[in-house]
């Protein structure tokens, strides 16, 4: 979660230098959900992201090196400068992609789950979306056809409490996400999405349940974005006390007055804390250094047959 | 085709061809799957016929009316290992499943830096079809899908090319969309035996000529065998360049047909104003500066009753026209 957050810090450092040159949408205030979802998987697993998947991928063992170096537009990037930050992905760890359509990440996730079933491997998917996807028809199609399949995933909710610029209460029918969920059938558990302890115990669960071969499963986790949409958002919408109110619940803190509580010293705590801030410093040094890729970059990669000229 | 067989051609439908392709490739590959609504009761056109018996329920996926889903499983299914064809009913069902499409497949490759592959074929039975179907069952929309990067769109009109292709697509390891020719899925033709494919990206001469090159593709070209015949009656002799592939289309063979006849028509069912025709007929104007004329449907949509469809339709007497006049 440190890390995650270093890594979000830096972004931000990195946009505000005009080093990064493009939308960045940042995760602070919603690292738990990311990290105490991951640490139940292993590097097999696979994880389909959303527009903001910086915590997601390094949660799930992607190198913040070659993520910074993707938000920076450099070849030595995860995707070689081609995605940016909404694209980020690392196949080497089976994050599958953070994905520019809201509720784009589901039906991945649900493929790659049947196709390793097919294949007769023992892995899982897990996808993450935020409040605003279960409002899109894939969440529906997706939650539906992972019971009917009884497909090995997980879905999780990361409810930031925006959609966007709107309050996702205020364009959400119904008693909200975990009961759409049961009513499709799914086995659900909504937690804290603040606490990461709560998180990891019930994706735990879940996740035993799935590898049990019992079904899909649903996760929902409420939290907060404390920073704006997107790094250019200043969030008008909503009052500073209503920030700084969750400001006093923000999960790195939670965790560290945890750790805290048993036993950890404060120093070690502040020693990782430099330790994260060192390795994002580092990896943004290498963003710096790398090279930009050239113009015919962007001929490659397109397609193998009837690749363009 | 590739592999020519020394054994006999044997002679059946357009939905055989393609059943007996994917039979093959389901046999020859374990990771080759299929998805999409009514595939255990053979699919709507017959072209799963009898499959689920011999793959059983778990590659033979009848799926629920999930478009989206559909396209977006069998997109995380080709980056998990496995090469599904997905099967989209007709192609105005598709339009359900276009950010899965455009957004997700033809992009993935670019867009995540060349580390994954795609391997999956998108079928899009497209057109008029049995005729009477209306404006939601009748489009033929390859021209979006040839603008989109990251796509090979193939358009057989033929048993043997949707048998030889339908496998070259299975086997592609780009997303690899399959514009079926619907009206003529009942029509038969012979298929060589053996286990042949046809390569991607090379036109077909279907029928010799020297006065005019006409190039089509996909379910008008029996309509414009027909206009040739008519054609050669009235003492114009027409070649015909069955363009099976549209994304990438055989320039060369086309621009050397062109280059010979010296005039040009194209046509196409598709809608001609933005159609894949005017394309072609760009192309053939800036490299050899050769004329074309264009045959194509008018702006319409396919409206349903007889007359109003026939409005739409490109017919044999409408590519004669454009025959005999360029060649005046």
């Amino acid at each position: 979660m440190l890390r995650i957050r270093a890594f979000e810090q830096h972004a931000r450092i990195g946009y505000d230098a005009g080093e990064i040159p493009g939308v960045v949408h940042l995760s602070i205030g919603q690292e738990a959900v990311a990290a105490g979802v991951c640490a139940n998987l292993e590097r097999d697993d696979y994880v389909a992201s959303t527009h903001r998947g910086h915590g997601h991928c390094i949660a799930k063992g992607a190198h913040p090196t070659t993520m910074m170096a993707e938000l920076f537009g450099k070849v030595t990037g995860t995707n070689k400068g081609k995605g940016g930050s909404m694209h980020i992905a690392d196949f080497s760890v089976g994050m599958l992609g953070a994905n520019g359509v809201v509720g784009g990440g589901i039906g991945i996730a649900v493929g790659a789950a049947q196709a390793s079933r097919m294949l007769g491997k023992k892995n899982i998917s897990v996808c993450f979306f935020g409040d605003g996807a279960v409002n899109r028809g894939p969440f529906l199609e997706g939650l539906n056809w992972s019971v009917v399949f009884n497909v090995p995933v997980l879905f999780v909710c990361e409810d930031n409490e925006f959609s966007a610029y709107t309050r996702a209460s205020t364009t959400t029918a119904g008693k909200g996400a975990t009961a759409r969920a049961e009513a499709i059938g799914l086995e659900t558990r909504a937690v804290d999405g603040n606490d990461v302890f709560a998180v990891y115990d019930a994706a735990h669960e879940l996740i035993s349940h799935i590898r049990g071969g019992k079904g899909p499963a649903f996760l929902y986790a409420p939290t907060y974005r404390l920073d704006g949409h997107t790094v250019f958002d200043k969030a008008p919408y909503r009052s500073t006390e209503e920030v700084e109110h969750h400001r006093e619940n923000d999960p790195v803190a939670f965790l560290e007055s945890r750790l805290r509580e048993r036993g950890v010293e404060t120093s070690q705590i502040e020693g990782m804390r430099a330790e994260a801030r060192d390795e994002m410093l580092e990896a943004m040094d290498f963003a710096r250094r790398a090279p930009l890729p050239v113009e015919h970059d962007a001929f490659l990669d397109v397609q193998i047959v009837g690749a363009p000229q | 085709m590739s592999v020519q067989s020394t054994t006999q051609a044997t002679t059946m439908t357009i939905a055989e061809a393609a059943r007996d392709a994917l039979a093959e490739e389901m046999r020859r590959d374990a990771t080759v799957w299929a998805l999409g609504e009514d595939l255990a009761a053979g699919g709507i056109f017959g072209t799963y016929k009898g499959l689920i018996d011999e793959f059983g329920p778990q590659r033979i996926v009848s799926t629920p009316i999930s478009e989206s889903m559909i396209m977006n499983v069998g997109f995380g299914a080709a980056l998990a290992g496995t090469r599904p064809v997905i099967e989209m009913r007709i192609l105005d069902f598709a339009l359900c499943a276009w950010d899965e499409l455009i957004n997700q497949i033809a992009k993935a490759r670019f867009m995540f830096g060349g580390q994954t592959n795609v391997p999956l074929v998108v079928r899009l039975p497209q057109g008029i079809g049995r005729g009477y179907q209306a404006a939601q069952h009748s489009q033929s929309l390859e021209a979006w899908l040839v603008h989109m990067p990251g796509l090979v769109v193939l358009a057989p009109a033929t048993a043997a090319d949707e048998k030889g292709l339908l496998k070259s697509a299975i086997r592609c390891d780009d997303p690899v969309v399959m514009l079926d020719p619907k009206s003529l899925f009942a029509s038969t033709g012979e298929v060589p035996a053996g286990n042949y494919t046809t390569p991607i990206g090379e036109a077909r001469i279907a029928r010799e000529g020297n006065d005019v090159t006409l190039v089509t593709w996909s379910s008008l070209l029996p309509t414009a065998l027909d206009a040739a015949e008519k054609a050669g009656a009235a003492g114009i002799s027409v070649e015909v360049v069955d363009l099976r592939s549209l994304w990438p289309w055989d320039r060369a063979r086309v621009l050397a047909s062109a280059a010979r006849t010296k005039r040009v028509v194209v046509a196409h069912e598709a809608v001609l104003v933005g159609g894949f025709g005017a394309e072609i007929s760009a192309t053939i104007t800036e490299e050899i500066g050769v004329p074309v004329a264009r045959v194509g449907a008018p702006r319409i949509p396919v409206g349903y009753a007889p007359i109003l469809e026939n409005t739409y339709r490109v017919n044999a007497d409408k590519i004669l026209g454009a025959i005999q006049k360029i060649t005046r």
